[in-house]
């Protein structure tokens, strides 16, 4: 049913070799590769029918439009949204939250108004909010995280005000791995009136997220991380908000009318897509759902535990090394952080790179959890539909010999 | 291209039926097309009957919604205001009788958008709500 060597197959990156060995790519959680039927949509486009959308009268304008707005219905479905008009395409899922921040937090945040967060988000889900805060007078709170990525709740708990207006948590963390509870958060946050903002730029790619069922408010992804180009976010939210919502930014294409006096906003999504959007991006990352709804995201939730399951066996008895996040596969994705003794994680990588294997190391855009462990940096290993067992051998094996060279 | 610009779609444009205003409307509507610049007033006159007995249409467009324009008149000239309430967008379709991108599909459905929102106060949502399926 889930067959790692086929999938492999449609990617034609990983058939390539650097410094002379076979690509092991690791480093999915940072960005994930491409298989070919979405670069051939793109290349599609641009051969056959490349054209501005919303606009044209000709035929491959209107064939642009059609596949834009498809593509919006396609990603839609993928995370169970009640209608298209709540798909709204940004940059990248830093767009998406700061969208939300500049637009919704600007116009409804005041001093004495609470934003709850936690301590191990990426900086996409951090900065705006400290920003927004500086700008309104409103406070942003840090739920603490231990090591093995658990949510101090019972401070959550004692936050629970009515002052607190936002929620806005990650899915599935980058560094520790974890998926936080975010449902009991979610029904905890509404019960105080607050938002709800869930940043899947970990989770849309990697298991079923269906909105309706979270019940949450807001959802912010990357299509680079799902199989898909970059260049290209996605935010989610529900209509009702939206349409409260002022544009983030303005120009051509979210107008319906414009005089020297003002004007009229266009209506959702289109009032939060200003000028030409990312027209061949969206269809490829349609077609990465399409994708990615083939393989079947259980299945592919499903693989990355198998996988995660079998790194963390592997990877524990490998010496020195100190693995954060959940030790349970069932808790967490497969984006495993370490450290391998005192050795800096950046010769970590740059051994593991002449050995074929692609790893992140730095602080993977969360300082604030690195400094709380008193880390400069960890080595990050992740996995995707197209990665293979033997290929957390062969890091293990990278590991063995990074240690054999550096360590003291 | 010769079929989209047809010779009814060419004869209602050129002799357009009812254009003009009406004197003493007992409805009158006009909505836009902010994508083409296009401007559509509908009139009515509606008799104790609720039988449409007058109708005119003015504005600015393109040869399409100028001309479906002219052909809902006739559509619902002398017509109770339930059976006017009736004719959809397909019907609109099937009399220009061309194949429309989604594009000129706002062009070719304005006239019906003016006269459902100016008969009974059809709202813009109530409108699009046929394109939130998925």
């Amino acid at each position: 049913m889930f067959n790692t060597t086929e999938i492999r197959q449609d990617f034609p990156i990983l058939r390539q070799q650097t410094h002379g060995k076979p690509l092991t790519y690791l480093d999915s959680t940072a960005s994930s590769q491409k298989p070919q039927c979405v670069i051939d949509a793109m290349n599609d486009f641009y051969c056959h029918y490349n054209a501005n959308v919303h606009r044209g009268i000709y035929q491959i304008s209107e064939q642009a439009s059609a596949a834009y707005e498809n593509a919006r219905k396609k990603i839609g479905r993928f995370i169970n949204a009640h209608s298209w008009r709540e798909v709204i395409f940004t940059r990248n899922a830093t767009e998406s939250i700061n969208l939300v921040a500049y637009s919704w937090g600007l116009t409804n945040l005041k001093a004495g108004d609470v934003i709850i967060t936690t301590e191990m988000e990426h900086h996409a889900n951090l900065v705006p909010w400290q920003q927004v805060a500086a700008r309104t007078g409103a406070q942003v709170k840090y739920i603490p995280v231990n090591e093995q990525g658990q949510l101090d709740l019972a401070m959550f708990d004692q936050w629970l005000t009515p002052s607190v207006k936002l929620v806005a948590i990650t899915h599935m963390s980058n560094v520790l791995g974890v998926i936080p509870p975010v449902e009991e958060i979610i029904t905890k946050a509404h019960s105080i009136g607050a938002l709800f903002l869930l940043d899947g730029a970990q989770s849309v790619p990697h298991m079923p997220v269906d909105v309706q069922a979270l019940a949450c408010d807001f959802l912010a992804f990357s299509s680079h991380k799902m199989l898909g180009p970059t260049g290209l976010g996605v935010l989610w939210a529900r209509q009702d908000i939206l349409t409260a919502m002022p544009p983030f930014m303005t120009g051509g294409d979210m107008i319906k009318q414009v005089t020297l006096s003002g004007c009229t906003w266009n209506d959702l999504p289109w009032k939060f897509e200003a000028g030409t959007p990312a027209i061949a991006e969206a269809i490829g990352l349609g077609v990465a759902v399409d994708y990615l709804s083939k393989l079947g995201m259980t299945n592919v939730r499903q693989h990355e535990i198998e996988m995660t399951g079998y790194a963390l066996e592997r990877l524990s008895q490998v010496e020195g090394i100190h693995i954060y996040g959940p030790f349970d596969p069932q808790l967490r994705g497969g984006a495993i952080s370490f450290t391998l003794g005192d050795i800096h994680p950046h010769d970590v990588a740059a051994v593991l790179d002449g050995e074929g294997i692609a790893v992140r190391a730095g602080h993977h855009c969360a300082m604030p959890i690195h400094d709380k462990f008193g880390l400069p940096a960890t080595t990050r290993a992740s996995f995707y539909v197209y990665n293979l067992p033997e290929e957390i051998d062969r890091l293990v094996i990278g590991l063995d010999k990074t240690r054999e060279l550096l360590g003291k | 291209m010769d079929d989209f610009y047809r010779e009814n779609i060419l004869d209602h444009y050129r002799h357009p039926r009812h254009a003009g205003k009406l004197a003493n409307p007992t409805h009158s509507h006009e909505e836009h097309n902010p994508l083409c610049g296009d401007v559509l007033r509908i009139d009515l006159h509606i008799n104790e009957g609720q039988v449409i007995d007058d109708v005119a249409f003015s504005g600015k467009g393109c040869a399409i919604s100028q001309a479906s324009a002219s052909m809902l008149t006739e559509m619902i000239i002398g017509k109770t205001t339930d059976q006017a309430k009736q004719i959809g967008k397909e019907d609109i379709l099937e009399a220009l009788g061309i194949e429309i991108g989604p594009v000129r599909l706002k062009c070719a459905l304005l006239s019906l958008k003016t006269l459902k929102m100016g008969l009974y106060g059809l709202s813009e949502a109530d409108w699009q709500k046929d394109d939130e399926t998925w």
